[in-house]
């Protein structure tokens, strides 16, 4: 069969889901982190499918950018978990509703 | 015209004096005083010098400096310069400057001794100012100032209650006036397209019809105005009130400013009020000038009878301007304010000797204990009652001879019996406070007062003697009718009997009853015998007529009662519906929206992606 544009972006649209569902359902900090991680990929995907199928190099060099700023994303969200966790020895989203009047 | 800097310099020295003591000297009481003094002093001095240069009609008659101008209105700060204002220039310059000196003697033992003179100054400053103005809008500044700086002098002692009353009873009654007189302004302003009087003048002069209908209206709102400062029926009792002062403020108040401000102000405009205005002018003056005559034979605290009387005096005054007469309204209020300062300052002496007793009930045989007192006293007594060859005779006869000649005879004896009850009440006044037996053990240890205060009353004792026929009437006759010869001083002083004999023997007649009867009754009186013989009359008097319970009941009622409605509204309605309906939907909605607040991170997420789609629906769903 042949693989078109269309599923590689179905493929993006499924990943990006799964971490919006992650993002809101999830509890744990860590894994909504990584469900985050996960919607920045899908739209890496569909970048680089897009860029892949219309012969223009603009949308991979968006890509490095995004795997850039997620580096750096992750060291310091990273550290503000950790710092977070030894403050309030939780990780859990429920714990963390002190901004609430 | 020469020394045209000299009028600014007259003008604003109190007021420096005033500044500069308020500034920096108020700890040192005698610089304070001298500076007060002096800038009133060099005032007088300066105006002599400015009027022998000058002469009485300078060859220009303004001296101007523009203010502002706002589209079609002009405004300056000018000074006029004619025989009126010279010569009232010097009155209150002159008999202020009396008056200051005296009050060095007087309040040498206030703790606010600084304070009492820069209000002084403040107030020499403001009356000068509606002297020379040469415009409305300045007149009016200044007549606004003048109601400030009497409000403040009235209120000297506030720490009394009542001194505070009468301090803010005058200044609300004189803005009722001055009101009237701001409507009147703007009247003229908007008929005539100016406010300077030279202008306003020369087009009334080219066509004294331009008013137009309204010209009797436009007059009466000036003519209120007047009535306000120069407390006239039906806003005369303020007068009596502003006694609550010290003794020199009431003579500054009755003699030389403020009240006389309002008669000053009726000549200065004589050529806007036409003959119905005149009319009602004279009757109000008349009515005042009995009312408060008759008031005035039963009170029984010397300040009070002599502010009763120097009402009735402006009542004279007013009534001379409504029939056509500002020369003998001039006339009288410059006698006036010789005698009325003289009497004022010889009555703060007594009060001064008496440790503060105003009861002429409590006084008596003053004459070998305070002979200066007594003699200028008796001066004062003799020249506003009228009694030849003192200067009230000449005044107060120049009015019922313009009376006569204007062929009004019902004013003329109206006029007389208020000189006829003149003499008596200040008979009664002088024979129970200065004669007969000591009444008190205070009265009988009385000493002279010292002579920085004796001898301010020696000097307007002088004037009050020959004011008459110093030749003040013709210089004000040279302003208000020029071309009529000048009289050499004997011709002066026998001008009433040549000119009008008859008017002069009925005032005398009226004059020579009110003091023989006073002399009958109060000869050798302990208390007043009056009360039985006139039963409800006489506490009617005693009472004033009960005005100021009359206007207790009706306009203060309603007064405060307008003042309830507004103040319910405005709590309930305004407060209550309007601004709380608005405070408590804003109030409702904040809570509404806090709910949305949750605090859970994912709760937002999930908002913001329902946001984004909504948005991508609405961008690419079409």
């Amino acid at each position: 069969m042949h693989v078109g544009l269309e599923h590689y972006l179905t493929v993006s649209f499924l990943l990006f889901g799964l971490g919006l569902l992650g993002v809101i359902m999830r509890r744990n900090l860590l894994v909504i982190y990584m469900s985050l991680e996960l919607m920045l990929n899908a739209a890496n995907l569909a970048l680089v499918s897009f860029s892949r199928f219309n012969n223009n190099l603009n949308g991979q060099i968006l890509v490095f950018f995004i795997i850039t700023v997620a580096a750096a994303e992750v060291a310091v969200g990273l550290a503000l978990i950790v710092a977070l966790y030894r403050k309030r020895q939780s990780a859990h989203v429920e714990d963390l509703t002190s901004m609430k009047l | 015209m020469k020394l045209e800097l000299l009028p600014w310099l007259i003008l604003f020295l109190p007021l420096l004096a005033a500044g500069g003591i308020t500034l920096f000297t108020l700890r040192y009481r005698t610089v304070s005083a001298l500076l007060s003094i002096g800038a009133i002093v060099t005032g007088f001095v300066l105006s002599l010098v400015f009027i022998n240069a000058n002469g009485w009609q300078p060859s220009s008659a303004e001296s101007i400096a523009n203010w502002l101008t706002i589209g079609g209105l002009h405004v300056d700060f000018g000074l006029k310069l004619d025989a009126l204002s010279l010569m009232m220039l010097l009155i209150v310059t002159g008999v202020g400057g009396a008056i200051h000196i005296y009050s060095f003697g007087y309040m040498h033992a206030d703790r606010s001794f600084s304070r009492f003179f820069a209000f002084m100054s403040l107030f020499t400053f403001s009356m000068l100012g509606i002297v020379l103005a040469n415009n409305f809008i300045e007149l009016f500044i200044f007549w606004e100032l003048v109601g400030v700086s009497s409000y403040l002098l009235i209120g000297f002692w506030f720490e009394k209650p009542s001194a505070g009353d009468a301090a803010k009873k005058a200044f609300i009654v004189n803005r009722l006036g001055d009101f009237g007189f701001l409507l009147g302004i703007l009247m003229v302003w908007g008929l005539l397209g100016s406010l300077n009087f030279t202008v306003l003048q020369n087009k009334l002069t080219a066509d004294p019809a331009v008013l137009g209908g309204m010209a009797t209206v436009a007059a009466l709102l000036l003519f209120c105005g007047a009535v306000g400062k120069s407390a006239q029926f039906p806003l005369h009792v303020w007068l009596p009130d502003a006694m609550e002062g010290p003794t020199p403020v009431s003579a500054l108040i009755h003699a030389a400013t403020m009240v006389a401000a309002g008669v000053y102000m009726l000549c200065r405009i004589l050529f806007l009020l036409n003959a119905d205005a005149l009319h009602v002018i004279a009757w109000i003056g008349g009515f005042t000038a009995l009312l408060a005559a008759l008031i005035a034979v039963q009170q029984n605290d010397i300040k009070r009878i002599l502010a009763y009387s120097t009402l009735s005096q402006l009542g004279y005054m007013v009534m001379s301007v409504g029939l056509a007469g500002p020369t003998p309204a001039m006339f009288h209020l410059t006698t006036h304010a010789f005698f009325k300062a003289l009497l004022f300052l010889g009555a703060g002496s007594v009060i001064h000797a008496m440790h503060d007793e105003q009861d002429i009930w409590k006084m008596g045989r003053l004459q070998k204990k305070m002979p200066v007192t007594f003699w200028t006293f008796l001066i004062g007594t003799l020249a506003l009652s009228g009694v030849p060859p003192f200067s009230g005779f000449y005044s107060k006869d120049s009015i019922l001879g313009q009376a006569l000649s204007q062929g009004n005879y019902a004013l003329f004896i109206l006029g007389a019996a208020v000189a006829g009850l003149t003499a008596f009440y200040m008979f009664r006044l002088f024979y129970v406070a200065f004669l007969g037996k000591p009444k008190t053990q205070a009265a009988e240890h009385v000493h002279e007062s010292p002579a920085v205060m004796a001898w301010p009353l020696r000097v307007l004792a002088v004037f009050a003697v020959i004011g008459g026929v110093i030749g003040v009437s013709q210089t004000y006759a040279s302003q208000f009718s020029p071309g009529e010869a000048r009289e050499s001083f004997g011709q002066s002083l026998v001008e009433p009997l040549t000119h009008s004999p008859a008017g002069v023997l009925v005032g005398l007649a009226f004059i020579a009853a009110g003091f023989f009867a006073a002399r009958a009754l109060y000869r050798d009186a302990a208390s007043d015998p009056l009360p039985e013989k006139l039963g409800g009359l006489a506490t009617a008097m005693k009472h004033k007529f009960y005005f100021d319970e009359l206007y207790e009941a009706t306009f203060i009622r309603a007064h405060d009662f307008i003042a309830a409605v507004m103040d319910w509204i405005d709590r309930w309605l305004v407060e209550g519906l309007c601004i709380g309906l608005v405070r408590g939907g804003t109030d409702l909605s904040g809570r509404a929206l806090r709910l949305v607040q949750t605090g859970n991170l994912q709760t937002y997420a999930f908002l913001f992606v329902l946001g984004v789609a909504v948005v991508m629906y609405f961008v690419l769903g079409k």
